[in-house]
């Protein structure tokens, strides 16, 4: 047992009596039941959505982007700040299982896994809308660099869209396998334990022959440690990139050193959100109240303290470099007195409000430990998240140098359309996720179920080992 | 044929088989495999494992990531079909390379997580339709098992494994 001490100033990780196999049992007991009455009203209507989505983007692909509110002022609006706000929120996920791996952060077992799928799930999302853009999507192979028709025409690796390309698909191929690996000893659990044929065969296929043995843990748990540290320059990369969308041009209000870390930082800020708003909802209806505790709760919530820190310097900083400039352009761009004062203004203080003053509430403790006040929290700043885009898009947009070429932009029925389709497609995919997949890392959990059990703990009070 | 045989002995606690591991090792016997339900620390030293290659493989990997990358923008870039985008004309690949760091990066990761986890499915052998040969289905929950060839040693092995505290002793003819 005193191999397994930990502090007992800490609190449990792990609530309730549990042993190897009550774990074992919880993790596996939403797969193996039946669906309940919840599940069902909330897939239909994301299924709903996801459909009304795919129309809309059926009609725009027939039709042609003209059914978006886009002009030739406005290039990219609605569809761009979905874009962001995806690949933003699929941060969080490589952040929790790769970053906090590296700095041995136990906690971070219950969430990780949801969290992954959370990531790959929202980077799908990302991914439809500059497809869509493309307005002739079957010719969406023209951004690899493959030899092609038009003799050697190549694509330009000049340019941040290109390098967009590649650092998607790296960061999304690379969230699966690592995901996946560490999913194939829990289906392993579940195919082990399955009594229905079929879904032994199922799961004996998702789970590709796992056995267990002592090798395959010493290379499952090296290839982990080396995907994480993989993966924690890759998370930082592909949002550095994602800014450069932005801070390689030349408009005012774009044009900016500071976009990569800002960028980086208001990722993980939306992402932690968006953990929480799932999980909150997911430890409800999964029954994985003694794994997902308050104490999970109150640190998603540091992060999103320190993170949101970070987002309202950068605020702070480019709405005083904007004025300290004195250049007038700098008044038209998305954090500056013009902005406030201008046609977007509400979308300027539903920004400052959702972003920045409500996670202020986080710094009280007892909001922070509350499961009700993180869940309202972290939806206001999925919210406030989602006007940073736009409004760095919209905004900088529709006032450009010459004021004849100054637009206000209108989302049209498709673009609210599309973006209502992507929420519902990701609820649909995690909630099929959420019946079919083990949510909790179950190997994994079992590790520190000794260290950090509340059940074990206690008993070392008791016994007086210190 | 008694070279078939082997004893199969089930642990319920990671403890208890970690001892019985160094019990085991001490009384001169091979063990011949451990099936665990999740990572037991310091279990490979215990067996005598070798430390795996794959990080090592990993970085291989990964410079071929930026060789392929290098060559790619090289190509296409600087040799096959040179041009003035934006005022940047494609001189020499010294000069544009900072304009291909991201990719130079992104190729780097994308190599060696994939190569790396390609090899470690390979060397442990699993991938889609692969059999699962773990012999007892309790491995994956709260068992452990350890799998001892037998050599005319039936009777001292099985009075050995039941002192370490093994909850259940199976003689198996493996095939």
């Amino acid at each position: 047992m005193s191999s397994h001490y930990e502090s007992s100033y800490r609190e449990p990780l792990i609530l309730g009596e549990k042993s190897y196999h009550d774990i074992t049992e919880d993790i596996a007991r939403p797969i193996e039941g039946k669906a309940n009455k919840n599940w069902y009203i909330a897939f239909y209507i994301a299924l709903a959505a996801m459909l009304w989505g795919f129309g809309c983007i059926f009609y725009t692909v027939g039709t042609g982007i003209g059914v978006w509110g886009l002009s030739k002022n406005i290039g990219w609006a609605w569809d761009i700040t979905n874009f962001v706000w995806w690949v933003g929120i699929g941060h969080a996920g490589t952040l929790i299982s790769a970053v906090l791996l590296l700095f041995r952060q136990k906690w971070r077992m219950a969430i990780n896994r949801s969290a992954e799928a959370m990531t790959i799930f929202a980077v799908f999302q990302a991914g439809l809308f500059p497809i869509i853009h493309m307005g002739r999507p079957w010719n969406g192979y023209w951004v690899l660099p493959i030899p092609n028709q038009f003799g050697s025409l190549w694509v330009n690796f000049n340019s941040p869209l290109l390098w967009d390309v590649f650092a998607i698909s790296t960061y999304l191929s690379v969230s699966l396998v690592f995901w996946w690996t560490g999913l194939l000893p829990d289906f392993a659990t579940i195919r082990d334990r399955a009594v229905k044929p079929f879904q032994k065969k199922i799961y004996a296929l998702l789970s590709f022959g796992w056995s267990g043995r002592a090798k395959d843990w010493q290379r499952f748990e090296e290839v982990s440690l080396v995907l994480a540290g993989l993966a924690t320059p890759l998370v930082l990369s592909v949002h550095t990139i994602v800014s450069m969308d932005f801070a390689t041009s030349v408009n005012p209000g774009w044009h900016s050193t500071i976009f990569p870390p800002y960028f980086v930082a208001g990722a993980i800020f939306s992402g932690f959100a968006m953990v929480q708003t799932l999980l909150g909802i997911m430890r409800k209806v999964t029954n994985m109240e003694d794994y997902i505790t308050r104490l999970h709760v109150e640190y998603m919530n540091i992060v999103i303290i320190l993170t949101g820190g970070i987002v309202a310097v950068a605020y702070a900083t480019e709405f005083f470099i904007a004025w300290y400039t004195g250049s007038p352009y700098e008044n038209y761009t998305y954090l500056s007195f013009g902005a406030e004062a201008g046609a977007y203004g509400w979308a300027f203080w539903s920004l400052m409000i959702f972003n920045i003053i409500i996670p202020q509430f986080l710094w009280f403790k007892s909001i922070r430990r509350s499961f009700i006040w993180s869940f309202l929290i972290s939806i206001a700043i999925n919210i406030g998240m989602w006007f940073e885009r736009f409004d760095i898009i919209a905004i900088v947009l529709s006032k450009g140098q010459l004021p004849s070429t100054w637009w206000r932009f209108e989302p049209t029925f498709v673009d609210v359309g599309i973006f209502i389709g992507t929420i519902g497609f990701f609820f649909v995919l995690f909630l099929l996720y959420a019946r079919t997949f083990p949510v909790i890392p179950t190997a994994e959990i079992k590790t520190i179920l000794k260290s950090s059990g509340a059940n074990y703990k206690k008993q070392r009070d008791e016994n007086n080992e210190h | 044929m008694s070279t078939n045989k082997v004893i199969h002995a089930l642990y319920n606690d990671d403890d208890i088989l970690m001892d019985a591991v160094k019990k085991v090792k001490g009384a001169h016997h091979h063990i011949e495999e451990v099936f665990t339900p999740f990572p037991v620390h310091g279990l490979d030293k215990a067996l005598g494992l070798a430390p795996t290659r794959l990080a090592i493989t990993a970085f291989f990997y990964g410079i071929t990531g930026t060789a392929m990358a290098t060559w790619l923008t090289w190509y296409t870039m600087i040799s096959d079909w040179p041009q003035d985008i934006g005022g940047k004309p494609s001189f020499s690949w010294a000069e544009n390379m900072p304009a291909f760091v991201p990719i130079l990066f992104e190729l780097t990761v994308f190599f060696a997580a994939h190569l790396m986890v390609i090899t470690f499915y390979m060397r442990s052998r699993i991938w889609p339709f692969k059999e699962a040969e773990n012999p007892d289905p309790r491995t994956t929950d709260d068992h452990f098992l350890m799998e001892i060839p037998v050599h005319d040693n039936e009777d001292e092995l099985k009075n050995l494994l039941e002192a370490t505290g093994a909850v259940e002793i199976k003689v198996v003819d493996k095939h």
